[in-house]
């Protein structure tokens, strides 16, 4: 029983996002509603994180296989899509490394900065 | 070869894309490597199998709709982490909303000045444009601006699976060895199928990568309002 509640929490705030995405036109998608919900039920302590905890671990550990449905329909545009095939390739391979990059440095450049500022003022 | 079995099955779909799944992991845990990705090998077998028996991506697709079905509240889920991770998070607000955001400008940029190297046409620049944010939100920009759907929905999964793949070596390289830059730098460039592989780092970094999928997501439908606007 203890599961199927925690199945019916995480479905119910689902559903709730699925209905402000509905009504707010700003084409954001039901799960980041969801996951604003979520949160901001767990963080205000109306929602016990144990009350999810175990079901939502394990839907986040399978997450992978979810999106097998959707990427096998490259072979339905297969047609388009291996068209220019080297191009799209070049553009996901090079962008993705490229933001993952620049935003991991800056990330990192700043998150330094920041303790230097901190560990100054201690020191102040 | 058409097997008839298969039409009138309801279980062969998902059997398949788990069994698949299940000998991808089994790969990556044997070989190391990271391209024995278990969501690409998946990929791969699971095409093969439908091409070999004929069988069609419609059936196949609504057959194994509960996979899909899983993936918004699995999105939802990652608050979770996030919620266990808040006092990391709230330590590094500055840092991380800088970060996203620098990503969210060099995706648009980089994309951009791609589309001008190889002289794209707009459909084709509309259609790449949301790839490193997360499926769900991707393929609605796409849609309202105009671009090919089902291919920004695969060349989405196939950022997120780059991600996955390439994050390990790429930071190790670049000597990015904060837990909080190292999600960022996944989550803002690979949206959940990155933060698969966040999660597998450390409880920080894939709390960090599944704010980043929220944030770097909103970022940029609110540019890309912006840029319609102005244009």
């Amino acid at each position: 029983m203890r599961h199927l509640k925690q199945l019916l929490i995480i479905l119910s705030i689902s559903f709730a996002g699925e209905i402000l995405s509905q009504y707010i036109p700003l084409g954001i998608p039901a799960s980041i509603y969801g996951m604003v919900i979520m949160f901001t039920l767990l963080y205000a302590g109306s929602l016990k994180l144990e009350n999810v905890k175990e079901v939502g671990d394990f839907l986040v550990g399978i997450m992978g296989i979810m999106f097998v449905p959707a990427t096998v329909g490259i072979i339905d545009c297969w047609d388009v899509f291996s068209k220019s095939i080297w191009l799209y390739l070049i553009v996901i391979v090079v962008t993705t490394i490229v933001v993952m990059v620049v935003s991991g440095l800056v990330t990192q450049a700043i998150g330094r900065i920041e303790k230097r500022r901190g560990e100054g003022r201690d020191e102040a | 070869m058409k097997l008839e079995f298969l039409a009138n099955s309801i279980y062969w779909a998902i059997v398949i894309s788990l069994a698949s799944y299940v000998f991808g992991d089994v790969l990556k845990r044997k070989f190391k490597i990271a391209v024995m990705n278990p969501i690409l090998i998946s990929v791969a077998l699971t095409s093969v199998f439908l091409l070999a028996t004929g069988s069609d991506y419609s059936q196949y697709k609504a057959n194994s709709s509960l996979l899909s079905w899983l993936l918004t509240p699995a999105t939802i889920c990652l608050a979770i982490p996030l919620y266990e991770q808040l006092s990391v998070l709230k330590k590094n607000g500055l840092a991380i909303i800088v970060g996203i955001a620098s990503g969210v400008l060099t995706s648009f940029l980089c994309i951009l000045a791609l589309a001008l190297l190889f002289s794209l046409g707009h459909s084709e620049y509309v259609t790449l444009l949301p790839k490193s944010i997360t499926t769900a939100i991707g393929i609605g920009l796409s849609e309202q601006n105009g671009g090919h759907v089902s291919i920004t929905a695969v060349v989405i999964i196939m950022s997120g699976i780059v991600g996955n793949v390439a994050s390990p070596f790429v930071l190790k390289i670049l000597k990015i060895t904060d837990p909080v830059a190292k999600g960022v730098a996944i989550g803002t460039s690979s949206h959940a199928i990155g933060t698969a592989k966040a999660l597998e780092m450390g409880k920080v970094e894939g709390a960090v990568s599944s704010l980043c999928i929220v944030v770097a997501g909103i970022m940029t439908v609110i540019k890309v309002l912006l840029v319609r606007t102005i244009i």
